[in-house]
């Protein structure tokens, strides 16, 4: 993984057990671009965002073929280095989850683990990410307050930030504001809007407004299969699949 | 005769109403006086032991030399931190090493796991008169340490070890799964993930079952009996030597003809079990509270 970040899928198929999650899915992903990956509940789109960061890793009898590409390296290989991976590869998940320290100590996590110590460093990368989820005004006179008593929309931006701080090129995002208010959403929403100059983000999401306002293409997962991948404006004013139709008019989902 | 029936209706409704009435009144003051009961029978334990007991202490029974005229629990204080110490030291290292084990490491469904959960609990629910017979076995006369602190000590750390891995277990389950995911999608190690995230969360409930284990080791005395001598008037010289402990020394005075000495005994244990019980209820409470809630 050296300069380019995006994200080639080549007949990726995945297994839990006897269960088959994924069909043959193929797939690129572009640089500084925001893909959306929409569908109904269960059609493995959550799954396959996992792939990226191998957090399915964590799933017992979870098995994965195929080629998964970022940039020029196979991410499967025995020789990836995983944490490496996850530092590149940021996550921000369905609920909140800063951990019960801190607001410093949550974002400088990730530098801490990578070895940066020093603590003009970390306050540097503490204020930037900060600054960059939009959290900084909010929050810069409380940082040695817990994370646990910002609000879901703040605790959610502070995940965001936490994920920035490890100088990631790409960013995961797995249904980010379905636990938030619409004001909170659109705060969001926007920050996906500004990061995507520096980043490759790819969002899961439930609502197809959504989907809409922030992403350049979108992806139509159903039981496991991709049914369509488009340019995000096409797939909603001209869907090729009646499927694909179907959902997006609201028809089943 | 419309107007009749519909007044016995009426009245029969009363009448299943009172009764209902009864026995919810019943029932109530059925189960109040259990409850007074119940009360009662440990706040007059409790009463007894202190009226009993408190006239007996003094500064020399709390800290003079031990003569058989009269006796000092100076030996059994010193003999109980030791104990505490000794039981602390080994148990929690292991008690708690071995929880993190068995909740990080081992898949949860596993018929090993389930059977180590299984022997846990029931290594818990031994009587401690058993363990004692083990440590007498064992430790005092197989491994020839003799009747000694450390023998009781580690008779004690197996006892509480079970409880500890119980306790300490339940609090790595009660950390969310979502900041363990949160802490591996950051690029932290297993080991990061544990010491970095896992165990701070879980620190307040781990610490609790500490503090619970101490009482319980300082309410121990069937074990001790069998294992550390009960020598109760000399100060142990270190952790080789025999002793005794407060629980033990409630024991020996109370059945060698120092009843007052007994129940004095008996209020300095009680008092110090209770406040370590309260202490670890507020320790649970302050650190325990909204931490891991998210808003």
């Amino acid at each position: 993984m050296d300069n380019a970040y995006n994200i080639t899928v080549k007949e990726c198929d995945l297994h839990y057990g006897d269960f088959q999650a994924l069909k043959n899915i193929n797939m690129d992903i572009n640089e500084h671009e925001v893909t959306a990956f929409i569908g109904p509940s269960g059609c493995g789109k959550s799954t396959f965002i996992r792939i990226f960061n191998r957090m399915n890793d964590l799933v017992e009898g979870c098995v994965i073929t195929g080629e998964i590409k970022i940039g020029e390296q196979n991410i499967y290989d025995k020789s990836t280095d995983i944490p490496l991976l996850r530092k590149n590869v940021g996550m921000v998940f369905q609920k909140p989850n800063p951990f019960p320290m801190s607001i410093y100590d949550n974002i400088a996590f990730a530098p801490r683990t990578f070895g940066t110590k020093k603590r003009a460093e970390l306050d540097n990368i503490v204020e930037h990410s900060l600054k960059q989820a939009g959290l900084w005004a909010e929050v810069k006179e409380r940082l040695r307050k817990s994370a646990m008593g910002l609000s879901g929309g703040q605790q959610q931006r502070l995940c965001i930030a936490r994920a920035l701080a490890a100088q990631p090129k790409i960013l995961l995002m797995d249904e980010p504001t379905s636990a938030l208010d619409p004001i909170s959403t659109g705060t969001i929403e926007e920050l996906i809007n500004q990061l995507k100059t520096d980043y490759t983000i790819v969002i899961v999401t439930h609502n197809m407004q959504q989907a809409t306002r922030v992403s350049d293409k979108t992806a139509f997962f159903l039981l496991g299969e991709v049914i369509e991948y488009s340019r995000t404006v096409e797939l909603f004013s001209k869907p090729k699949d009646k499927r694909t139709e179907n959902y997006i008019t609201g028809r089943f989902g | 005769m419309k107007h009749t029936a519909r007044k016995t209706i009426r009245i029969q409704r009363t009448n299943a109403h009172k009764r209902k009435v009864y026995k919810y009144v019943f029932f109530k003051i059925l189960t109040q006086s259990m409850l007074i009961l119940s009360l009662s029978a440990l706040i007059s334990v409790i009463v007894f032991v202190l009226i009993r007991g408190i006239p007996y202490i003094n500064t020399q029974l709390l800290f003079g030399d031990y003569s058989s005229k009269s006796p000092s629990i100076k030996p059994a204080l010193i003999g109980t931190l030791y104990l505490i110490i000794i039981s602390i030291l080994i148990a929690a290292p292991i008690g708690i090493g071995s929880a993190i084990f068995l909740t990080e490491y081992t898949k949860s469904k596993s018929r090993l796991i389930q059977v180590i959960r299984v022997a846990t609990e029931t290594l818990a629910g031994i009587p401690s008169i058993v363990y004692g017979i083990f440590g007498y076995i064992v430790f005092v006369r197989a491994l020839g340490l003799g009747y000694s602190l450390i023998g009781g000590g580690l008779t004690l750390a197996v006892m509480i070890l079970p409880t500890i891995v119980r306790s300490t277990e339940e609090s790595l389950l009660a950390v969310p799964f979502s900041l363990r995911e949160g802490s591996y999608a950051l690029g932290s190690s297993k080991v990061r993930t544990i010491f970095s995230v896992v165990l701070p969360c879980a620190g307040s409930g781990i610490v609790t079952s500490l503090i619970l284990a101490i009482g319980r080791v300082m309410s121990e005395s069937a074990v001790l009996i069998l294992t550390i001598g009960m020598v109760i008037n000399k100060i142990p010289g270190s952790f080789i030597s025999p002793g005794t402990s407060l629980a033990l020394n409630v024991y020996y005075f109370g059945s060698h003809g120092y009843p007052e000495q007994a129940s004095a005994t008996g209020v300095v244990l009680l008092v110090l079990v209770v406040s370590i019980n309260i202490l670890a209820t507020v320790l649970g409470k302050t650190f325990g509270k909204g931490e891991l809630v998210n808003g």
